[in-house]
């Protein structure tokens, strides 16, 4: 049942393009930001437990089209589970950025009061969540699919996560379950490549996950080209699916890790690092809807400017937010005041 | 499989020295181990270092850097994230008879694979009637106190430890670091090694001074089981491991002053665990601090107390504890430096137990 990628991407409006575009923009943009904060007081030297921002910081730049290619279909009443890597897949499925900076920032005002971190995002308001344990978001997906359905609603979840997860256990438990019970899951695979220092060929046993899901009963397809609207006509078709009842699907995006593994990684292991940032995603996106009339260059600059509003509105926001009361650290390890 | 008469070479391994002097040549505690394992490489072609980024990228906490260009993909090897396959594999390597060093990245992740560990490693020994040896050491990362948030921030050593069937060492400084590891590889039993990322004297993490230390050239073994004193007192004996053994020892050095005399008991290994040396020590002060890292209840701290009571109720003028108060490990800075056994808890603490 391995699709592949044959139809031509499902005619795009316009609109629908510069919103995709739009996203891509807000996300990398969010994305230096916190790499201009999270380095700013960080020295001498790198330490990295000091600073604004502390602890591991794995960001999204690169990835940018799985996440606006994808949620494009999505409300914030569909379910969406991501990894340490999550900045990307929370903007785009709606994440209000105030309170996702602040709980980076680790301030009382973030999604976790604080007390989770940039890899623990927690949202109700868009059925978000992420995990630091690799592989270990499908299952919560498949749980939030089976209530929607037992719901009787059309609500689907989507689980996303990298190409090294694909490896684990719990990747392989939840693709035959998924199938199984025919849950309205839609699986994402992001092939970055690596998976920290290790490439996909010294850790993956075969070319493409896409068969894979074919091995579980699933329909999967691989997309190349980290191009967002392939991705658009990928995930359009595996979310119909899921929402008329047609069970779960496979998507593997060829993407690209435009930066470390994480913050501090000097990346000697990788050979094809001069080359990068030639595969961004976004210039060439850009410059594709420059060519079809679709943006101008003004519509850029606002563009541009729209989004470092945002962001710079979301980061002042979490630096002039209260930190947590120390005295409040052992709060909320179990429900407080009285049961739902 | 490898049985013990199958072995025999595995039986009488040449002793090493135990304990030698120090000497001046000062390392941190990741190279003291990767010195360690490269040894015991040198010496053994069956031991072998596998896990995630242990290779090119040396271990995210620089556990084996160098191994790779020294012996080559085929014994220092990159697997894929299968933690459940990889440490699996370690063991089934070892019951033929190598001496597998297996990586699991950090601590916190044995959720996906403890299965592998405790219902395997850990049995086979006991389960084959003693037929069947399991000599694997699995080392990984542990500890916080830089934000890593609670799925990459804990201790976890009293979890593997109150589990029957694996060896618990979790040294604090270069000098032990190296010695255990040895011991650890040349044990025929599973070990469990557990550095906390702050003893390894990472350049991109705070560190105390006590991560950088003397270490001889030479192979030695510091034997698993035995604790260490390592600093002598009269007034109030803290029991600790790890990177608290660092903010211990700190502490006595700044209560030295008001005349305040604190000792310092350096487990090294939870299992076995050195009752003797607790008991010894505490004799002598009557008053016991227990300073570990791990969550506080049902683990190592009661497990001191019970080891008090059960030899001689009478012992103890004062007992009191310095954990992690079950909570998981918060993010932001302020509420983790909340939960950790911090040098000002620790303080607290000895106030309290000589002014009582
Ligand atoms: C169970 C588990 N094993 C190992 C890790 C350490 N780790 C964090 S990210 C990562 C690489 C993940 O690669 P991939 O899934 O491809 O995602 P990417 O980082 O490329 O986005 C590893 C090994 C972990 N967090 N959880």
């Amino acid at each position: 049942m391995t699709v592949e990628q044959t139809a031509p991407p499902a005619q795009l409006s316009r609109d629908d393009r510069r919103a995709m575009l739009r996203t891509m923009i807000l996300i990398r943009t969010y994305e230096q930001a916190i790499l201009r904060e999270y380095h700013a007081d960080k020295s001498p030297g790198f330490d990295i437990g000091a600073g604004l921002i502390p602890g591991e910081m794995h960001l999204s730049a690169g990835q940018e089209p799985v996440a606006a290619g994808v949620c494009a279909h999505l409300t914030a009443d569909d379910a969406l589970t991501a990894t340490h890597r999550p900045h990307h897949l929370a903007i785009a499925h709606g994440m209000e950025l105030r309170p996702m900076t602040a709980e980076i920032f680790g301030r009382e005002t973030g999604l976790g009061k604080g007390r989770g971190g940039h890899m623990h995002l927690f949202d109700p308001a868009t059925h978000f969540s992420c995990s630091g344990i690799i592989a270990e978001g499908l299952p919560a997906a498949l749980g939030q699919a089976f209530a929607f359905r037992h719901a009787g609603s059309d609500r689907i979840a989507v689980a996303v996560a990298g190409e090294g997860a694909a490896n684990q256990g719990a990747f392989h438990e939840s693709l035959n379950l998924a199938a199984l019970w025919k849950l309205p899951v839609v699986f994402v695979i992001e092939d970055n490549d690596w998976g920290i220092s290790v490439a996909r060929s010294a850790s993956t046993s075969i070319p493409s996950n896409a068969a894979r899901a074919a091995g579980y009963g699933m329909p999967g397809i691989r997309v190349e080209g980290n191009d967002v609207e392939a991705v658009h006509a990928a995930a359009g078709e595996a979310v119909a699916r899921a929402r008329s009842g047609g069970g779960p699907s496979l998507i593997e995006v060829h993407t690209l890790r435009l930066w470390g593994h994480f913050e501090g990684d000097a990346q000697g292991y990788r050979p094809d690092l001069e080359g990068v940032p030639g595969f961004d995603p976004i210039p060439g996106y850009e410059q594709k809807l420059i060519d079809a009339g679709v943006v101008t260059g003004a519509d850029l600059d606002v563009m541009r400017g729209w989004a470092s509003e945002q962001v710079e509105d979301a980061i002042n926001y979490a630096k002039n937010s209260p930190r947590p009361n120390p005295d409040e650290a052992l709060n909320y390890v179990f429900v407080e005041g009285p049961q739902s | 499989m490898s049985t013990v008469a199958e072995n025999p070479a595995r039986l009488e391994p040449k002793p090493l020295p135990v304990e030698p002097a120090a000497g001046t040549r000062k390392l941190n505690t990741a190279k003291a181990i990767q010195e360690a394992i490269g040894a015991e490489m040198e010496q053994d072609d069956s031991v072998f270092v596998m896990g995630e980024d242990v290779g090119a990228y040396g271990g995210i906490f620089s556990s084996t850097t160098g191994l790779l260009e020294k012996f080559g993909p085929q014994r220092v090897v990159d697997t894929p994230i299968s933690e459940t396959a990889f440490i699996g594999l370690g063991i089934g390597a070892a019951v033929e008879g190598m001496r597998p060093v297996v990586e699991l990245m950090f601590v916190d992740f044995f959720g996906v694979c403890m299965d592998q560990i405790y219902n395997h490693m850990a049995k086979i020994h006991y389960e084959s009637g003693g037929n069947v040896r399991v000599p694997m050491v699995l080392m990984t990362a542990t500890g916080g106190g830089y934000s890593d948030g609670a799925q990459h921030s804990q201790s976890l050593w009293g979890t593997f430890a109150h589990l029957p069937g694996m060896k618990v060492v979790v040294p604090s400084n270069p000098y032990d670091a190296k010695g255990l590891m040895a011991a650890a590889i040349r044990s025929d039993d599973p070990v469990v090694f557990m550095f906390h990322k702050g003893i390894m004297g990472l350049p991109w993490m705070v560190k105390n001074q006590r991560s950088i230390g003397a270490v001889p050239e030479e192979r030695y073994e510091v034997p698993i089981g035995k604790a260490k004193i390592v600093r002598e007192g009269t007034d109030v004996t803290i029991v600790t491991l790890s990177l608290s053994v660092h903010h211990s020892l700190d502490v006595a050095e700044k209560l030295a002053d008001e005349g305040i005399s604190v000792e310092v008991l350096d487990l090294r290994s939870l299992v076995p665990l050195d009752r003797e040396a607790i008991v010894a020590a505490v004799s002598r002060t009557g008053r016991v601090i227990v300073v570990d890292e791990d969550y506080q209840s049902f683990g190592l701290s009661g497990e001191i107390a019970a080891t008090l009571a059960e030899c001689d109720p009478g012992l103890l003028r004062s007992y009191s504890r310095v954990c992690v108060p079950d909570v998981p490990i918060p993010y932001a800075r302020e509420l983790e430096y909340a939960v950790l056994p911090t040098p000002a808890r620790i303080e607290a603490a000895v106030r309290a137990a000589v002014g009582s």
